[in-house]
């Protein structure tokens, strides 16, 4: 029989060893599936590398991609420091997007300085709601959040194509089911080519990195992850810290909404999230739940994405096999993860001292 | 370390930002200087914008599904653009396409448009009508791209131009065949959008007045799925349609679905885009398609001459941008020779669809006139339609 048992520690030496290999070992098994496919593996490789970076715009378009990525990711790695499993991403950024979307449809006549605060707070607020709900639900009443988050991704999906088909429907579409463009006033300024909202997302990884590190509340949510009884037992008002936690992590997940609709579609549709709140939950736990690894993690994600869009064109390879490369690489990077906490043992027949320490 | 390793890497990476952007607006600068050399050796004389040597030439192509699909919508066009390759001899890394793009997603649009631009494209075809909007903002945002939007009812009159046709003299001549197949008197049409998108109502409008030339009696059902491209949704209405009792299916939606439905019927189908008897043999009667090589050819010929002149194009049969595929064996007796004479006299300009003089009545008792470039107003569906 073949167990799995938690190793030893390993020391930062041997888990870069181990995440090296995995990447590798990715690329080899990526490039057998293009090699497979008829294409050469390393001019594939070669055109992620240079599609993301080889020129100024495709930077630009590069950083556009990580933008919400990376602070979405931010948004869910406060939920999962305190282990409480906010799949919900997605659903909080589109209500961050669409509550920021009502005032850039309804009140771009508002000048600069007092529109663009509303909708950032629009945003913060409309994320932090949809947080809120299955946090209350959890301390309340114990509810499942996993689930509870997920579903909640869904109502918020098909909240906005209601409003596109109905009430916030564009009147000069002809019938078609869209919401109109903002009008430019009401659109987010570029800075170095990019929309702003870069600046805004490496200003909220500074921002949690002290948040979790340095201040009294974010150490309260490490110790609420850790064990809820420690935190009582402490004296901490566990109900209060999941309740506020999870707003702020919707609220920032908002954020990200708040910026894609205002800064990069400059509208708000049914793709406005697109499935970044679940990309995000993979860059935040790659990083590990920290918020510097974090920007790395999504610049390497926007990096791949922006490269396999090249390749599809270049190549003629479809969208799928794109993602299929995607698929294999996560699947060995995140595979390796699991080598660096556990192993497989063989059972011997007579039961041997194992992990004894 | 690894602290500093990121905070090195964040540095690094706003510094390359500013760095990318300091050079990018040289390059932006260099270009028109560049180009604006051969304008002044060629000397076109009407063009807005410089000819593009064929052999730097690079063409961007977005589609809302797959070409690979073989049948439909984003097939037929990608037909257009093959055929203009072909004709004008370019190189397959030369065309860009940018496939599955939805066009409900925003985010998707205009990242797939950007892209076409960051990889060089000179000119841009967007061919569905969702992208018409993103389409006409980035073309605001990049003046020396050329785009051109297939079906819409916008454009700036210089970089940004739409292309369409007269579809609706196919329109018309495909229902003379359902007219003469039809025995319940029932024809049904799968409509993408209702009565407040111009480009179906009046493609309805004409199937149904062919059908009225040829079948005083029959009426023409209507069933709208709401979206572009819905294969279920398409093949649904057709089969609700069937059930009703029409024997004959027409449409205008993306997938060769509602003629598939009416093979399994064994009712009979007026496929749409491309010949649909390659999908339902067993049930299509003739196809209403676009060649859209002849308007994909003429504009990247415009760019590479520099004879762009910002103006909108609107084919028709005449020019072979509009087809009728040949009627197939199922048709009614005499339903191939009742086409040809109709097609005649549209060729000849004898007669054509919407001339914006004849009265039409509609189906709430009222008269309009229409002209075939403004059927993007037209609203009213022809007496002899129902909506279903």
């Amino acid at each position: 029989m073949i167990r799995v048992i938690k190793t030893k520690e390993k020391s930062k030496k041997q888990q870069m060893m181990l995440r090296f290999a995995a990447f590798v070992l990715a690329l080899c098994a990526g490039g057998l599936f293009l090699l497979i496919l008829g294409n050469n593996p390393f001019a594939i490789y070669g055109t992620i590398i240079s599609g993301a970076f080889r020129s100024e715009m495709a930077v630009q378009a590069t950083v556009k991609i990580m933008i919400p990525l990376l602070i979405t990711a931010l948004g869910v790695t406060l939920a999962f420091k305190m282990r409480f499993w906010n799949i919900g991403g997605e659903g909080q950024l589109i209500m961050g997007g669409m509550f920021a979307s009502y005032f850039a449809l309804f009140h771009a006549d508002w000048p600069g300085f007092v529109l663009f605060p509303v909708m950032f707070l629009a945003g913060i607020l409309g994320g932090g709601i949809w947080a809120l709900i299955p946090a209350f639900f959890k301390v309340r009443f114990g509810t499942n959040e996993t689930l509870f988050t997920l579903m909640l991704n869904y109502i918020a999906l098909y909240l906005v194509s209601w409003l596109q088909e109905g009430p916030w429907r564009d009147p000069g579409a002809n019938g078609f089911p869209k919401i109109a463009s903002f009008d430019k006033s009401a659109v987010l300024p570029k800075l170095f080519g990019v929309q702003i909202g870069w600046v805004i997302a490496l200003v909220l990884v500074a921002i949690l990195f002290v948040y979790l590190r340095y201040t009294k509340q974010g150490y309260e949510i490490s110790v609420v992850g850790e064990s809820r009884a420690t935190a009582n037992y402490a004296g901490m008002n566990v109900q209060k810290i999941i309740l506020r936690t999870m707003f702020l992590s919707g609220a920032v997940a908002g954020i990200a909404g708040m910026v894609q609709v205002s800064g990069s579609d400059r509208t708000l549709s049914t793709g406005v999230a697109g499935g970044v709140g679940f990309t995000a939950i993979i860059v935040a736990w790659l990083a590990r739940l920290n918020p510097i690894s974090s920007m790395i993690i999504a610049f390497l994600f926007a990096v791949l994405e922006k490269g396999s869009s090249v390749v599809q064109s270049q190549y003629n390879l479809s969208t799928d096999c794109a993602d299929v490369l995607q698929g294999i690489i996560l699947f060995f990077v995140l595979g390796c993860e699991f080598f660096i906490r556990y192993k497989f043992v063989r059972d011997k027949k007579q039961a041997a001292p194992e992990g004894g320490k | 370390m690894k602290r500093f390793l990121s905070a090195v890497l964040a540095g690094m990476m706003a510094l390359s930002l500013m760095a990318g952007c300091s050079s990018g607006g040289d390059e932006t600068t260099n270009e028109p200087a560049d180009t604006g050399d051969t304008t002044t050796t060629e000397s076109t004389s009407e063009g807005l914008f410089p000819a593009v040597p064929k052999e730097e030439l690079k063409v961007g192509v977005i589609h809302i599904t797959d070409p690979a699909e073989g049948t439909g919508y984003t097939y037929t066009h990608d037909l257009g653009i093959q055929g203009m390759q072909k004709e004008l001899g370019l190189d397959d890394s030369q065309i860009v396409r940018k496939n599955n793009v939805s066009d409900t997603d925003a985010t998707a649009i205009r990242t797939a448009l950007e892209e076409c631009v960051e990889e060089g494209c000179q000119v841009i075809f967007a061919t569905s009508w969702g992208y018409m909007d993103y389409v006409e903002e980035i073309a605001e945002e990049y003046p020396d791209v050329l785009f051109a939007h297939g079906t819409g009812n916008k454009s700036n009159g210089s970089n940004f131009i739409n292309y369409f046709g007269k579809i609706n003299q196919a329109r018309y001549l495909s229902g003379i065949a359902a007219g003469m197949k039809t025995e319940s008197n029932m024809i049904g049409y799968v409509a993408a959008q209702n009565n407040e998108n111009g480009e179906v109502t009046s493609g309805i409008d004409a199937f149904a007045m062919g059908v009225e030339s040829v079948n005083p009696d029959a009426k023409v059902y209507v069933k709208v799925t709401g979206a572009w491209f819905d294969p279920e949704g398409e093949g649904q209405a057709a089969k609700a349609l069937i059930d009703m009792g029409c024997d004959v299916i027409a449409q205008h939606c993306d997938t060769a679905n509602p003629a598939t439905e009416a093979e399994n019927a064994g009712v009979y189908a007026v496929g749409y885009n491309s010949d649909m008897a390659e999908k339902a043999p067993g049930a299509t009667l003739t196809s209403v398609m676009w060649d859209w090589s002849v308007f994909y050819t003429k504009a990247v010929e415009d760019v590479i001459n520099g004879t762009w002149t910002g103006e909108n194009y609107f084919g028709s049969m005449q020019d072979g941008l509009v087809q009728l595929a040949p009627c197939s064996d199922l048709c009614a007796e005499g339903t191939a020779e009742k086409i040809q004479e109709v097609k005649d006299q549209i060729l000849s300009g004898e007669w054509d669809i919407f001339d914006g003089k004849t009265e039409y009545e509609d189906n709430q008792g009222q008269t309009h006139t229409l002209k075939a470039e403004e059927y993007g107003t037209c609203n009213w569906y022809y007496k002899n339609v129902e909506v279903a």
